[in-house]
């Protein structure tokens, strides 16, 4: 038994040295100014920074606007993908996943290339196709996994019952998917909010995002100000997912 | 003319999934108001059975009639059926009160209506006071009753059940049963049943389809299908049996276990070989030794609560199950009786194997899609023949490799002293093997004929 646990030491070490260390120092260079002493100046500084509130506002903003496209997108497309009608082979949901193995940043950067070559206009439009073209494989998988594995027999059970097929997808398959739906969310709304590449080369850093000016702030050294800006989403992050593990029927409504 | 009597008339019901072959022209048909049960083994094409007449499955060939109509195209949620799902499947998104109104909802039927008639429903099945649980916390029985009452509700002409009571607990699914015969009487809602429990079947029927293999077998009520089995198969599956190889010597007069027995069966002709079911608790052991027409030696005796399982050696060399509420002691010699009217004669379906073949040359002769060599022959190459090749005569290999031909064996019969062999072939022909090794059911095993045992003859017009 005591040897087993030993097992768990080398991860025990790594989740130390590599996540709850560089947290602590967030949190302790938040609540430092410049000479390393206690103050509350950094966190006061940004809800009284009205250009950081909006551009905050305007992040939680882009990230629900793209997570309703990926929505929009994504659930019709794992819809077909799950179904054995339309679909037979797992080479189109590996098309789907693809993507995901290329580096973000360059295809950010290919498509900002494209964009320059058909002479669009960079701006809000390219950032959301960016970001949803970033993030739709985050919430076709998910919401694929759960409709591949719902049981047959519900959906029988609903037409058997008198549901027509357009009854038996709104009033079975899509409250059953809503756990796929909810990790989906997870997946896309909590990295948006903290992207910063995506809005720099496919807007030109016309539209900045709250990761863009923490960005700024600690590439000019202002490290205690970066540190507690990157502290406050952390937490509006770690909210929204203790809000999601309640999993309460409202949790999700109120997401989407 | 159609029969008012008749609710669910299926014609010529055939079944393809591929290649496979899971229903093979199925006719029968169900009367209003009545319990009906498909039984058989698994893969018998019970539930195709049933989820074509959902609508979930459409037919190869064939068609279902309800009231006379022709539903084969209606989909599934415009047919007045209503299924319990073998795993209930209720939605785990809503309660119990709105899984049973799920269907009344679709139909908007006004809210005080569904109210009433969902309590009503949940009365029935005893589950009133659950209407707010979610159906996870529900045990499997409890479960169970909402599935029903989900259908229920709905007033369906007809309830399909496809095995309900298979994932309960043995003691629940007795209290089960006898309260599904009492909604089935109350209600007057003809019920399709779908198990493979035959004791289930019997206990519940008013009238039994046995299939197996995509064929039915026999239709009955359960009296009928216990006491008088139409064929092996039947004998078989349903209760214990003695099968045992028999001649009819004259009408009233039949022959098995090297002893001549009265029987009450008549019109098979003299000298016919044919099979004989005797019931194991048909077989009286009786004290009076004098009274007794056959005689045997105790081989083992087993207690299964009601009654002691006793195996008896015949004199003659024949093993046969009894039953009886007495122990006996293993070596003990008992005379045994069997009443006339117990013994069930069947006609044989076959007394050997007969295969078509073509001649090859005049030493070989192909059948079973493989060239076996054979006694000389005059017939030219090319003639299509009859071979005939006795039960007994066919060898059987433990590795496939030894064999001519490839098989399977799928379904085993003891009779007595011998086993009775099907053998399904890789060609998908079926061979039938007497044999005294013991073997599986799925063992795979290679087939030899010695070329004197192949009999070869004309094939007649």
């Amino acid at each position: 038994m005591s040897k087993r646990h030993n097992w768990s030491i080398p991860y025990f070490v790594f989740m130390v040295l590599f996540v709850v260390l560089p947290l602590l120092l967030v949190a302790v260079y938040a609540f430092q100014d410049g000479n390393g002493r206690f103050t509350f100046a950094n966190i006061v500084r940004f809800f009284s920074d009205s250009n950081a509130l909006s551009t905050f506002a305007l992040s939680i903003e882009v990230a629900i606007e793209n997570t309703v496209l990926c929505i929009l997108i994504g659930y019709p497309a794992a819809w077909l993908l799950a179904n054995r009608k339309y679909n037979r082979s797992a080479v189109t949901i590996i098309l789907f996943i693809l993507p995901m193995w290329i580096n973000a940043l360059m295809r950010t950067l290919a498509t900002a290339e494209l964009f320059n070559i058909l002479g669009v206009q960079l701006g809000k439009g390219t950032l959301l196709y960016g970001m949803v073209y970033d993030y739709l494989p985050f919430m076709i998988y998910p919401i694929y996994t759960i409709l591949q594995k719902m049981d047959k027999s519900y959906a029988e059970a609903a037409e058997d019952l008198g549901a027509t097929p357009s009854q038996v997808f709104w009033k079975v398959t899509v409250p059953l998917s809503m756990p796929g739906v909810r990790s989906g969310i997870l997946m896309v709304f909590m990295p948006t909010v903290s992207t910063f590449a995506i809005s720099e080369f496919l807007t030109n850093n016309k539209i900045k995002l709250f990761g863009t000016i923490i960005q700024e702030n600690i590439n000019s050294s202002m490290w205690n100000y970066g540190a507690a800006l990157a502290l406050i989403m952390l937490l509006i992050i770690g909210i929204s997912t203790l809000f999601n593990k309640n999993d309460g029927e409202e949790a999700e409504s109120s997401l989407i | 003319m159609v029969n008012r009597d008749v609710i669910i008339d299926i014609r010529h019901l055939s079944k393809s999934f591929g290649d496979k072959k899971v229903l093979d022209d199925i006719n029968f048909y169900i009367r209003r108001g009545e319990f009906i049960t498909l039984l058989g083994p698994s893969g018998c094409g019970k539930t195709t059975t049933l989820r074509i007449i959902a609508g979930f499955v459409e037919p190869t060939e064939g068609q279902v009639l309800l009231d006379g109509k022709d539903i084969s195209g209606i989909p599934p949620y415009q047919r007045p059926l209503n299924t319990v799902f073998q795993r209930y499947a209720l939605f785990p998104h809503l309660d119990v009160y709105d899984n049973i109104a799920f269907g009344l909802k679709l139909k908007n039927v006004p809210e005080d209506e569904i109210d009433k008639k969902v309590r009503k429903v949940l009365k029935l099945v005893s589950m009133s006071d659950y209407e707010s649980r979610d159906v996870d916390s529900l045990s499997g029985g409890q479960q169970q009753r909402v599935a029903i009452a989900r259908a229920l509700v709905n007033q369906p002409k007809v309830l399909l059940l496809d095995e309900p009571l298979a994932a309960l607990d043995l003691k629940m699914r007795k209290d089960m049963q006898i309260e599904l015969k009492e909604m089935h009487e109350k209600l007057g809602i003809t019920f399709i049943y779908v198990t493979h429990d035959q004791e289930e079947a019997l206990t519940l029927s008013d009238t039994i389809v046995v299939m197996n293999e995509g064929k039915i077998q026999q239709i009955g009520t359960p009296t009928d299908i216990y006491n008088e089995p139409q064929n092996e198969f039947v004998a078989d599956f349903i209760g214990e049996s003695n099968i045992l190889n028999g001649t009819m010597l004259c009408d009233r007069k039949v022959n098995f276990v090297d002893h001549d027995f009265d029987c009450v069966d008549e019109g098979f002709g003299e000298n016919v070989p044919v099979d004989v079911v005797v019931r194991p608790e048909d077989v009286e052991i009786r004290k009076d030794q004098s009274k007794a027409e056959f005689f045997g030696t105790v081989s083992s005796c087993t207690f299964k609560g009601v009654f002691y399982q006793i195996f008896v050696n015949t004199e003659t060399g024949f093993e046969l199950m009894v039953q009886n509420y007495r122990k006996y002691d293993v070596g003990e010699k008992v005379g045994m009786q069997i009443q006339p009217g117990n013994i069930q004669v069947m006609r044989k379906p076959r007394i050997r194997n007969t295969f078509n073949g073509e001649i090859i040359d005049n030493t070989h002769v192909c059948f079973l899609g493989e060239s076996f060599e054979c006694k000389p022959t005059e017939l030219k190459a090319g003639t299509e023949v009859k071979v005939e090749v006795e039960f007994k005569n066919i060898d059987l290999q433990d590795h496939q490799e030894e064999g001519t031909v490839n098989g399977e064996v799928h379904f085993i019969l003891y009779k007595g002293d011998h086993y009775h062999l099907t053998v399904l072939t890789e060609s998908g022909e079926h061979v039938y093997v007497d044999t005294q090794d013991i073997w599986d059911k799925g063992d795979l095993v290679g087939i030899n004929i010695a070329a004197r045992d192949i009999k070869i003859g004309k094939i007649d017009e």
